[in-house]
């Protein structure tokens, strides 16, 4: 213990807080989890072991596999749109209204598309809940413009439910790779861009080419963030939709809620939520390994 | 530069793709520029529009709401649905509840991801890489994950439905996102202060708290105001371990309220607006730190 203490250089005592609290907070709980998922346990008796019959039941589990695929269309919400509504976002705002319209005038588009994203997720679902309730402001607009036709109990309407959330959440979401783009737009290299245009580049191209190419690290980040965000989508639905109607809106994260502290299936929601934990971290690792072999090329 | 205006060039005319103008010329294509900004304005409203609108009804007396629809501008300002919902659900304690939270978790995140980070980027002690992955890994693992056992647990301590336990759980779990970006800023430390200040003499924790704190305190204010921001946001640990209305957040407490069948329009608006308000208010005083933290928090 000594020689390791003299060698880390005493620094290590510092570390002491950190790792005891997130041995008790994050570890144990977590390996319990996992461990609670091969049980069937209603929290209050003693827990049976029973293999993996949760995981196997899970599969054939319609509600299940209604949260999964839901994730996977939200991804499209979540991800997609928003990368790529953000990447325009930014450029426009970057090489367009900056150089003409001035620095602040960019700052403040940015700030007014971002102001969604520090809004607490409860509060903002209050806010869309009551704009797309039958007879709120959404359906009133549409039928004060003559387009009372489109009206729709939009997150009531099973066939229209997750569309609308999806909406919302894309809502929700464009701030956040806009203001990460931006700022590494700024940090670019300007005279790549520059060359790219003399060289009789349009200016699409060079977005695409160039300026994307660029500023790959970013995108990158944003899409590895994004997609573990969408996998752990809670408060979103909970106000919105609980998951309805039937399963139209479920999420995994719902049904471990349900599981945990309405229907006492407390291993069967344990495996949910241990299978959730391993998506992510098999995604974060593609990301990353894909990432780093990128980085490699480059340098090589 | 020239990337996004060219781009909408080409988008915007129907004619065959015509020759790159100079860049001059291209400057002085006034009123494209003005059909962008206004497309631009445009967005942002439609983005915004959600609050506004929020924001007007919750100013409307229930009898206007009713005769009058979700549209109209209110007929005389009416705070009854804004003080409705505040005695109703004591929001002066729900803001004390957040703040008090909020803030135990900001600062003591930042001191335990600050001794964290000491120990791994300053004394870059023996497995930093796999702490740090470790952390990263806590960082992404979803609250579900942990959710359980820990709820069986503070039930085992007493501390279920206390505001500690939010407290404690937020701090590890902050922790861990703080831990990882105030070692990469660690890292960076300038090698050179740290042997003046052996030379001087100075002890560990001395260099802690008198030369490397000081000097990243910029960062760790960053930190420190997503920490509460995050911790202010969130809704599914309270919504966990708080029971009782006199413990509860506001975001908590708006989104239980919503929903019920006693809340009429204009009180859920009035909920959302003041919901909505102490979360613009934060955007205003920290945009900077927001938007200059994301970024560095995201990239490294």
């Amino acid at each position: 213990m000594k020689s390791r203490s003299s060698r880390d250089g005493g620094y290590a005592i510092f570390m002491l807080p950190g790792l005891v609290a997130f041995f008790v907070i994050i570890a144990v709980p977590f390996l319990a989890t996992i461990a609670i998922s091969f049980t069937q346990w209603n929290g209050v008796q003693t827990p049976s072991w029973v293999g993996i019959q949760n995981y196997t039941d899970l599969l054939s589990d319609p509600f299940f596999t209604a949260s999964f695929i839901n994730t996977l269309v939200l991804i499209l919400a979540m991800v997609i749109i928003p990368t790529i509504l953000g990447l325009l976002l930014a450029g426009l705002l970057y090489a367009f209204v900056a150089p003409r319209f001035g620095t602040r005038t960019a700052s403040f588009f940015r700030a007014g598309f971002y102001l969604p994203q520090v809004m607490p997720v409860a509060v903002a679902g209050v806010v869309w809940g009551w704009i797309l309730q039958p007879d709120g402001a959404l359906n009133s607009l549409l039928q004060g413009v003559g387009l009372g036709g489109l009206a729709n109990n939009w997150l009531g309407d099973p066939s229209l439910a997750l569309f609308t959330v999806m909406g919302t959440l894309v809502w929700v979401q464009v701030g956040f790779p806009l203001v990460i783009f931006f700022t590494a737009l700024q940090r670019m290299d300007q005279s790549i861009t520059e060359a790219a245009a003399l060289d009789g580049a349009s200016g699409w191209q060079t977005f695409i080419h160039v300026t994307i190419q660029q500023i790959r690290p970013e995108v990158f980040v944003v899409v590895l963030m994004t997609t573990i965000a969408s996998f752990k989508v809670f408060a979103w639905i909970w106000v919105l939709t609980r998951g309805g109607p039937g399963t139209a809106t479920y999420v995994p994260s719902y049904y471990t809620y349900l599981a945990f502290f309405e229907k006492s299936q407390v291993g069967y929601g344990s495996a949910i939520a241990t299978l959730m934990t391993a998506v992510i971290v098999v995604v974060a690792a593609i990301f990353m390994n894909v990432q780093a072999r990128r980085d490699l090329a480059e340098e090589n | 530069m020239a990337a996004i205006p060219a781009a909408e060039a080409n988008q915007s005319k129907p004619v065959p793709r015509r020759p790159r103008l100079p860049l001059k010329e291209r400057l002085t294509r006034r009123g494209q520029s003005s059909a962008v900004l206004l497309a631009l304005v445009v967005l942002l409203a439609v983005m915004l529009s959600p609050f506004a609108i929020i924001a007007l009804n919750a100013l409307k007396s229930a009898e206007d709401y009713a005769s009058n629809g979700p549209l109209s501008w209110p007929q005389s300002l009416s705070l009854d649905g804004v003080i409705d919902f505040w005695n109703r659900v004591d929001f002066t304690g729900k803001l004390i509840n957040s703040i008090v939270i909020s803030l135990s978790v900001a600062i003591f995140s930042t001191v335990l991801s600050l001794l964290n980070a000491f120990a791994l980027g300053i004394g870059r002690i023996r497995g930093a890489l796999w702490f740090l992955i470790f952390f990263m890994l806590a960082n992404m693992l979803p609250n579900e994950a942990i959710v359980y056992p820990l709820y069986y647990m503070a039930k085992e301590v007493n501390l279920y439905n206390t505001q500690l336990a939010v407290i404690i759980i937020f701090i590890v779990i902050q922790s861990a996102f703080g831990t990882y970006f105030l070692s990469s800023i660690l890292r960076a430390f300038p090698k050179e202060l740290l042997d003046a200040a052996r030379v001087d003499g100075c002890n560990k924790l001395q260099l802690l708290v008198q030369v490397v704190a000081p000097i990243v305190r910029p960062s760790l204010a960053v930190f420190m105001v997503f920490s509460f921001i995050w911790t202010w946001n969130e809704l599914y640990l309270p919504l966990v371990f708080l029971i009782d209305n006199s413990s509860q957040t506001v975001p908590l407490a708006v989104a239980t309220l919503y929903g019920q069948h006693n809340m009429d329009a204009t009180q859920v608006a009035a909920s959302a607006l003041l919901g909505v308000l102490p979360c613009v208010v934060f955007f205003l005083l920290f945009q900077r730190t927001l938007t200059r933290g994301i970024t560095a928090g995201s990239y490294k």
